[in-house]
Formats: C-alpha cells, structure tokens, sequence
C-alpha cells in the first residue's frame, strides 16, 4: 500500500500549521514554504498520476481498516487528473498573490490558501461520501476567511452571503447523508455502487430522495442555475487570486456529479432515470444561456468574468449531462480549459484594477501598463468565449460532437451556439471599452498614483495563458487521457473491486453484500 | 417514539426555512441554527431508533443501536457549531460597516459600491 496517496491532504495541512504557529510574523518564510509546498504538490500530482495512467487504482485504507467498515481515498484516473490541475493552478493563483502584493493586505493568506488546497484534494481523492461532506466543509472553512480577506464593506456583505448559502448546502448535503444512510446503511460509495443496485424496484422511494438531494447539492456547488445566485457576488467580491483559486471550486460540484452519477447512480440505473436527461440537462442549457447573456449585461469586469464562469459550468455540465463516455471525455476537457481561462481572467481583472482603480466597464483614461493587458485580456476572453485557435473551441467542437445524435442535439446545438455569439459580443465590448476607447478620453490634470503591476504578476498571468496555449497543442494526447478517464468511469467493476475486497483489519470479502 | 421524532424534525425544518426567508443576518443565522438541529436529529434518526441498547456489537449483545450515526452527528454538529460562529463574526462585521443587516443586496447599496469603486 503505496502511502504517497494522503500526501495531497497531509502536506498542506501540516504547512498550514506550520505557517500560523511558526512564521505568522514572517511573509517573506510563509510565502517560501507556501510556494515549495505548492512545488511539491505538484510533484506528487504527477507522480500520482503516472502511477494510476495505466488503468491502476490506488487504494488507501486510513489506520489499515478494510472498508467499507474504514475510511479510504481512492485515487483513479480521474481524481488524480483533477489533484493536478488543482496543484497547477494553485502554484500560479499564488504567484500572482506573491507578484501583487495580496497576500500582504490582510492576515493568515498563505495558511488559509494551504487548508483550502487540502479540502480540494481531500474532496478529489476521497471514497467514502461522508468525508466528501468533510472535506466540503474544510474547503468551505478555508474560502470563508479567503474571501473576507483584506477586509471592506462589500466584501464581508457578499461574504456573509456566501457563507449563509454554503451552510444551506451544507445542511441539505447532510439530509441527502441521512437518507442514504438510512437506506443502504453504508456511506462508501464502492459499496454504495453495490448496494444500490440491489434495491428492489418498490423500495425505491428513500433512495430517489437522496439522489435528488445529493445532486442539488452538487448543483449549488457547481452554480446550476437556478443554484448560482451565490456566485456572481461573491466571485466577484473575493480577492482577485481567490476568486481565480475558486475556479477550481465550481469543478469540485461538477467532479461529485461525475463521479456520483457514474459510480453509485449510473445512467442506466431505473431507480434515478430521468434525473439527467429530464433535470440536470435543461439546467445546464439554462445556466450556459444566463451565464452567457450575463456576460453581455455586466456593468463591472469581474462581474462579466463571474457570469463567465457560471456560463462554462453550464458547458460543462452540458456534456456531463449526456452521460455518454464521449460527453464525459468532452467534459473533462472543457473543465481543464474553463478553470485555467477562468483563473486567467480573474486575474487580469485584477491587473486592470491595478492599473485605473477599479474595473467599471465605463471610458476612462488609458490604464497603466495598459498595452500588456490588453494582450493578456485578449488571449483570455478568444479562450474563454471558445474561438479558434484557443482550447475553447477545441472543448467546444468535442461537445458540439458528443451531443450529435442525441435527441436534445438541436437545442443542445443551438444554446451552445448562440450563447457562444452573445458572449463573444459581450467580451467584445468589454475589451473595447476597457483598452480602446481608453485612448478618446482626456487624462484629467492631476492622474491618480496608480502603479504599473508587478512582473510577477505578469509572469503568473502569462503562466495559465501558456497553459491555456499548451492545452491547445496537446489536445490530441489530452483528449486520449480524458477518453481512456471516461472509458474507466463507465466499467466501474475495478474501483468497487479493487476497494471492497483488498483485504485489511476486519477484512471481509464481498461474500456477505 | 417514531412520531415524535418525525414531527420534532418536521416542526424544526419548517421554522428554520420560514425563518431564513426573513432575509435579516440575526433571523437568517437562527434559521439556520434550527435546520442544523433538525437535520441532526434527523441523522441520527437514520440508523433506526432504539431505546436502552449501547452502540456495542459483542457476541453476548442481543440487541443494539447503530454506533455510525452517532459518529456522523458528532462531526456535523462540531463543524455546523463552527461555521455558525464564523457567520455570525462575519455577519457582525458586515453589519458594524455598513448599518444594515439585509442578507440580500439591496439596490443603494449596490449603488453606492459601483460608486465607491471597490
């Protein structure tokens, strides 16, 4: 039992402590050990992931408990893809907050940033769905103090409005618990896997309730419409670096829903039919139309890229709503692009904050450092809004595919369209109004002291562009990958085997279930 | 037994919706006070109710109660007690900066942060 697979909920955990009893006078040492705990994260990511490229299953039994009596993490093809990105995306959101200077503007950013990263990875690799619910809350914990950080009027108002809508989710998650509980008596999803599909056809009650719970939860996490209205606020208001850090937290919602709606409730499952084709699909349709026609109606920047982000969840849960290995495999894709192009664009509505004071999407003089800008802006909103050469409109080619055939392809096909044109015009206008008409308007006398942002700024910036870029060139190997993830999720025989009958303390196989 | 239960969930699930809908930070936070015991009890209900048995399984046992919910309850009661305390620090502060204890947006004060800028 190889125990490098706890070492992405470890190793921040401890940082984090060491970073608040230690150095908590001492930036220049949180931000080292911030950054080499990163580095290091990114390692083991790889090194996690080389090992399960094959088709493996790590298996992880906590105090060598067998389940489903102990706690496991799991780590397949696709939790260990997704602790990557998270680690990715975490070295260069903490660049920028290095590069811009954001860390120092409150207390405790570094320590706050390495919890959140654990509850994110603890959420990817755990098998049991009541650690899910933990790990959630230590995400969740950790994005509290995040998003209050640095303080401010507006912030702590959509602060407490985030929280108050993350404790009902909370609360409706532990429902969903319950009534699973009650029903399979047992809360590790291989097990579950097994259990479920052994109920009767006329005990199916209790169970339906769950599924439905387990996926409304999963929808506020994700910002479903009509489940988002905690996003555009909160994304927004948050520090630029944590709402850029927060783009991966919209994919953990869409992560559950794949993982839960494959493993325990597969689509061919009676007991939950209807439940993807008849709910969850018109959802996505819905969030990609609001998120996109948002793009368009945002008065502010980051207001335009928090509509974004819930438009690209609307994408991606599109295609996880096909349920098919080649909707997944698509899905999987756009997650890689929409969190690196979300994160990107967070940030660059923070470089151009820093460069005019603030980011309403009005003619002002020419911004600071205003020609580096525009290009980053540029590259990010030609990703975003999914026009060649960039990922986008390879993710969205791969969706437009998977769904050919089906029988919702028209609207599928003509949501994804249109809303494609709506945001492309918003993007249009908001890049217009910010950098050209910029040029128009008198410089007033007395310019305001406002600074050009930092290199490392830009060095970060440029960092999630290039991996935006190189998402493009490899999209072939990349999409192998998420195909061979989606051919894994679709034969789960491996994972429940590979969990329920590796022998451990009060190991029993399989025979009595 | 059953029906007292049910209906102490069912009497504390409604009243914590009825008062989240107040949409005021203080009626918001009781709220959820109350759906957070509601759905306490309600977990620890999940594992069937027994009475006078422990949550030991030995080979003498003839009878006895599920020991996993009440793990799982203590977890959600630890961690639903913390999140309480930090929305109600946070909710203070919001309150202390700005006068007003409206959980949702209200249209000046949307006004007035376009204008701040911030």
């Amino acid at each position: 039992m190889t125990h490098w697979i706890i070492a992405p909920v470890v190793l921040p955990a401890m940082l984090a402590a060491f970073i608040v009893l230690a150095a908590r006078h001492h930036l220049a040492i949180q931000r080292a050990v911030s950054v080499a705990g990163v580095l290091t994260l990114v390692a083991i990511a790889l090194g996690l992931a080389l090992q399960v490229s094959d088709g493996n299953i790590l298996l992880y039994r906590l105090s060598d408990w067998a389940a489903p009596f102990g706690i496991v993490l799991v780590g397949d093809r696709l939790s260990t893809g997704m602790v990557m990105l998270t680690a990715v995306l975490g070295l260069f959101v903490l660049l920028y907050a290095i590069g811009s200077g954001w860390d120092k503007r409150g207390w405790h950013f570094h320590a706050l940033f390495q919890f959140q990263l654990m509850g994110i990875m603890g959420a990817f690799l755990t098998g049991d769905l009541f650690n899910l619910f933990v790990f959630f809350e230590v995400l969740l914990i950790a994005s509290y103090g995040l998003m209050i950080h640095a303080g401010g009027n507006a912030r702590l108002r959509a602060g407490v409005q985030y929280v108050l809508f993350n404790l009902i989710g909370s609360t409706l998650f532990l429902f969903a618990l319950g009534s699973i509980y009650a029903e399979t008596g047992t809360l590790n999803m291989a097990d579950l896997a097994a259990r479920v599909a052994v109920i009767g056809p006329e005990d199916t009650v209790g169970i339906r309730v769950a599924a439905v719970l387990l996926l409304l939860v999963f929808a506020i996490k994700a910002a479903v419409v009509p489940l988002h209205f905690w996003l555009p606020s909160s994304y927004a208001e948050a520090p630029a670096p944590v709402a850029a850090l927060f783009a991966i937290m919209t994919k953990v919602g869409a992560y559950a829903i794949i993982r839960v709606y494959t493993l325990i409730f597969p689509p061919d499952l009676e007991v939950t039919s209807g439940l993807h084709d008849l709910w969850l699909l018109p959802a996505a349709l819905l969030s990609l139309a609001i998120g996109m026609v948002g793009v368009l109606a945002a008065k502010r920047l980051d207001r335009l890229v928090a509509f974004s982000v819930i438009g690209s969840m609307g994408m991606v849960l599109v295609a996880t709503a096909l349920f098919t290995p080649a909707g997944i495999a698509a899905a999987l894709y756009y997650v890689v692009h929409s969190t690196l192009a979300g994160a990107a664009l967070f940030l660059i509505s923070d470089l151009v904050r820093t460069g005019r004071g603030n980011v309403d999407l009005t003619a002002q003089p020419p911004v600071a450092g205003a020609a580096m800008t525009a290009g980053l802006f540029f590259a990010g909103a030609i990703a975003m809004v999914g026009l060649p050469p960039l990922s986008g409109f390879i993710g969205k080619l791969l969706i437009l595919d998977a769904a050919y055939g089906t029988n919702l392809v028209v609207w599928i096909w003509a949501v994804m369209l249109v809303s494609s044109l709506i945001s492309l015009a918003g993007f249009a206008r908001a890049g217009s109004v910010l950098f050209w008409k910029a040029e128009s308007v008198e410089a007033p006398d007395t310019m305001p002291d406002l600074s050009t942002p930092a290199a490392l700024s830009y060095v970060a910036v440029g960092g999630l562009i290039a991996l935006l870029v190189a998402n493009t060139v490899f999209a072939g190997p990349i999409h192998r990958y998420t195909t061979s993830i989606a051919a894994q999720l679709f034969a789960p025989g491996p994972y429940i085997a590979t969990v329920l009958d590796t022998p451990g303390k009060l190991g029993t196989p399989t025979e009595d279930h | 037994m059953e029906l007292l239960i049910a209906s102490a969930i069912g009497v504390m699930t409604a009243g914590g919706l009825y008062l989240m809908l107040r949409l005021r930070t203080f009626p918001v936070i009781l709220g959820m006070s109350l759906l957070t015991y509601a759905v306490n009890v309600f977990l620890f209900a999940s594992g069937r109710l027994t009475v006078g048995a422990a949550p030991i399984l030995s080979d003498a046992a003839t009878t006895y109660t599920d020991p996993l919910p009440q793990a799982l309850v203590l977890t959600a009661i630890v961690i639903s007690f913390g999140m309480t305390a930090v929305v109600v620090m946070i909710g203070l502060g919001a309150f202390l900066g700005s006068d007003d204890d409206h959980v949702d947006d209200q249209p000046e004060a949307i006004d007035k942060t376009a204008e701040a800028g911030q």
